[in-house]
């Protein structure tokens, strides 16, 4: 899908008063979203970042209908929200849950789960900015290797949970990954998802300049560098066809990889380990089983014959 | 009208289907499981024209049917124990939106060690949380609180969820006669959902993001103040429910011979039943002892109890449920309402776990307490009825087993 930018409506999503900080990739997504999605859809918040960035009641920064929800139920609140609407003749109400990482991968993961497993009509947007930033930057199970974070200070041990892959075995109708920094390949996902009935799972890659330490003018260009170094591969598996995004597709060879080191440097959170040739190398070994991932995604859910023929070896 | 014998459980579906509710969510626990697996026939038969979620926890349950309930609909969930435990959160959350929902908890003790059998340690957790709490003690009150409780937190002057409380096995699994009332009946008498908000995308609402602390501190003043105007509803509905379908309650609470009364039992439940046989008893005898079974511990019947006992002799509160380190719940709420008077008044705690209390261990603990006052007013707040196989093994007030 393609998206004409000059098509893209002008009406502001985000209000003066909205609480985020300068730099902010969530604001950056939610103005995408609204350009997406139009006027017809409602949110559910979970606990985080955007149940701040709203601002302070009676008013809102945000320019649609919110339900806030405790950090669990985004999920289980926004599938009852679309039952809901569906019970009293309302089938053309969006339900969008905009979550954060912790909100979609740890704490409100097994309503994520529920909710998928059962195909509910939502799009669930996990928001990743690869750890807790709104209780002050603890590492989350999406948070990557090597991360500071001020419960992991000399560095996490684990690397990043990877929750579209899981999205992907719930066997749901649209899984896909993107980046604030890719405004467009974002916009035409979420327009493709609100396309389709049943559970639609999208990826954001939201670079935090206060919980990475990056200077907040950057925030779209660490978020394509996620993409560029291989990190971040940006890719749609929808009715059990897996396919990298148009931009994200040269990166399968690594020799056009930008590399890693350029995207850790810009981030105070690896400042501890940019002299460490041995963690970088680990990272690097992350980056290539990524994409050994991506090589076998592509061969199973791929409609062609040599999916039939790998699954028949398995 | 149709007469049915129904389980407790049973009866709340056939509740809910004449609520006509919208959608449904509840995940298994026993003894609730028998709520949602005939609603769910219902609702596969076409009997019922709702949404059913099938979760994969109670957090959940309790998530959707807020979250559908927020978008408009009129919605209802179920679930026992540990399952209302683990929806505690959003227990909280439903009630301080505001939004009208109606919950069946039938009640169980909580574990460990597990244990599938009645006590009201689950329902009266949720005591502070906002929503409105009604216990039933038969099946056919099971009905009809279940019906009542959609009209009770739809009223614009309570907009409040309400818990419908059945003690487990005792009702859930018991089979009695319950009148059906007619579907017409109740469409004329029940009005279309009403709630004070709806997030929607042409109503530009939004729900709980941050508000200043002031705010939020009314938000609790007005709650307080809804509960206060739930009192008066409660008995409206109640009055109105009797005059249509034929039941009367008596609202907050329900008296069983307390007209000429000057002992009286404060019992929440099934067993009230064993309290009010064992009242009959007495009364040949010429006892002059009545029941006052609390019927909705929120909001707490303070003014309707002060008018039933400020001329008693002696007040005996049984508690199927206890607040560690202090009282019986119900002893607790008794004794503030009725401390400006001089009564005798005692709390005992019993039936924990299911544990049998039966008429005449009833019987023999009001003619004691009797007596007891008969000496002098006393003051007991919290007396432990021991089960069999351990009483006289241990004394019968917890304190004791430190002085030994």
């Amino acid at each position: 899908m393609t998206v004409n930018i000059k098509r893209i409506p002008k009406k502001k999503f985000l209000m003066p008063g909205n609480a985020a900080c300068p730099g902010c990739p969530e604001t950056m997504g939610m103005r995408y979203l609204k350009m997406a999605l139009g006027d017809n859809f409602v949110m559910v918040i979970p606990a985080g970042c955007s149940s701040v960035i709203q601002g302070i009641a009676p008013r809102s920064g945000i320019y649609a209908p919110i339900l806030n929800i405790v950090f669990a139920a985004g999920a289980s609140a926004a599938a009852g929200m679309k039952a809901g609407f569906e019970s009293i003749g309302r089938k053309d109400v969006e339900v969008v849950v905009w979550a954060g990482d912790g909100g979609t991968g740890d704490i409100g993961f097994q309503a994520l789960s529920g909710a998928a497993e059962r195909d509910d009509d939502i799009l669930y947007i996990c928001v990743d900015n690869e750890a807790y930033m709104n209780t002050g930057i603890q590492r989350s199970s999406l948070t990557p290797y090597g991360a500071w974070t001020t419960t992991t200070w000399t560095g996490k041990r684990e690397h990043k949970k990877n929750i579209p892959l899981i999205m992907i075995a719930h066997g749901v109708k649209y899984v896909a990954t993107a980046s604030v920094g890719y405004p467009t390949d974002f916009i035409a996902k979420v327009k493709k998802a609100s396309q389709i009935r049943g559970f639609k799972y999208i990826h954001l890659l939201a670079p935090c300049p206060v919980g990475w330490r990056f200077d907040p003018a950057l925030t779209g260009e660490i978020g394509q560098l996620a993409v560029k170094t291989g990190l971040f591969p940006l890719y749609e598996y929808e009715n059990g066809k897996f396919q990298l995004s148009p931009l994200a597709r040269r990166y399968k060879d690594p020799s056009k990889r930008v590399p890693v080191i350029e995207y850790l440097k810009l981030q105070g959170r690896y400042k501890h380990l940019i002299n460490k040739p041995e963690e970088i190398k680990k990272i690097e070994e992350y980056i290539e089983s990524i994409w050994y991932m991506i090589d076998v995604l592509e061969k199973a859910f791929n409609p062609k014959e040599e999916a039939r023929k790998l699954l028949g070896s398995l | 009208m149709v007469v049915k014998t129904l389980t407790g459980n049973y009866a709340v579906a056939y509740a809910v289907k004449l609520a006509r509710v919208n959608v449904v969510s509840a995940y298994p626990i026993t003894p609730q499981t028998t709520i949602v697996e005939k609603l769910s026939e219902m609702i596969e038969k076409g009997e019922l024209n709702a949404r059913m979620i099938r979760v994969e926890s109670e957090h959940s349950a309790l998530a959707a049917v807020y979250g559908a309930a927020s978008a408009g609909a009129r919605a209802f969930t179920a679930t026992s124990s540990h399952g209302l435990l683990y929806m505690h959160e959003v227990v909280w959350w439903a009630a301080g939106s505001r939004i009208p929902l109606v919950m069946a908890v039938v009640t169980r003790a909580i574990g460990p060690p597990w244990n599938i059998h009645v006590d009201h340690q689950d329902i009266l957790d949720q005591r502070d949380s906002g929503w409105i709490i009604a216990v039933a003690q038969e099946n056919q009150e099971v009905l009809d609180l279940t019906l009542q409780a959609f009209k009770i937190s739809e009223d614009p002057r309570v907009y409040l969820p309400m818990m419908v409380g059945l003690d487990g096995f005792i009702l859930s699994h018991t089979t009695a006669p319950v009148d059906i009332p007619d579907q017409e009946l109740v469409d004329s008498w029940l009005p279309p959902r009403r709630q004070p908000y709806i997030i929607a995308p042409e109503s530009e609402v939004v729900m709980g993001n941050i508000a200043p602390d002031e705010d939020h501190f009314m938000m609790r003043y007005s709650m307080a103040a809804s509960m206060e105007a739930a009192k008066k509803v409660i008995e409206e509905v109640d009055r109105e429910y009797g005059e249509i379908f034929g039941r009367s309650y008596g609202g907050l609470v329900e008296c069983y011979k307390c007209e000429d009364a000057e002992y009286f039992v404060v019992i929440m439940g099934s067993w009230a039943g064993d309290a009010k046989k064992a009242v009959d008893t007495l009364r040949e005898q010429n006892v002059p002892v009545g029941v006052v079974r609390i019927r909705f511990v929120r909001p707490w019947p303070r003014e309707k109890l002060l008018e039933i006992l400020s001329g008693a002799k002696g007040v005996l509160v049984f508690d199927r449920a206890v607040s560690m380190g202090s009282t019986g719940i119900l002893f607790s709420e008794v004794a503030q309402t009725l401390y400006p008077l001089n009564i005798s008044l005692k709390g005992l705690v019993a039936g924990l776990a299911g544990v049998d209390v039966g008429p005449s261990r009833i019987e023999a603990e009001i003619l004691k307490f009797i007596k007891q006052t008969e000496e002098g007013a006393i003051y007991t707040p919290t007396e432990w009825i021991l089960p069999e196989k351990y009483a006289g093994r241990y004394p019968s007030s917890p304190k004791e087993v430190i002085a030994k």
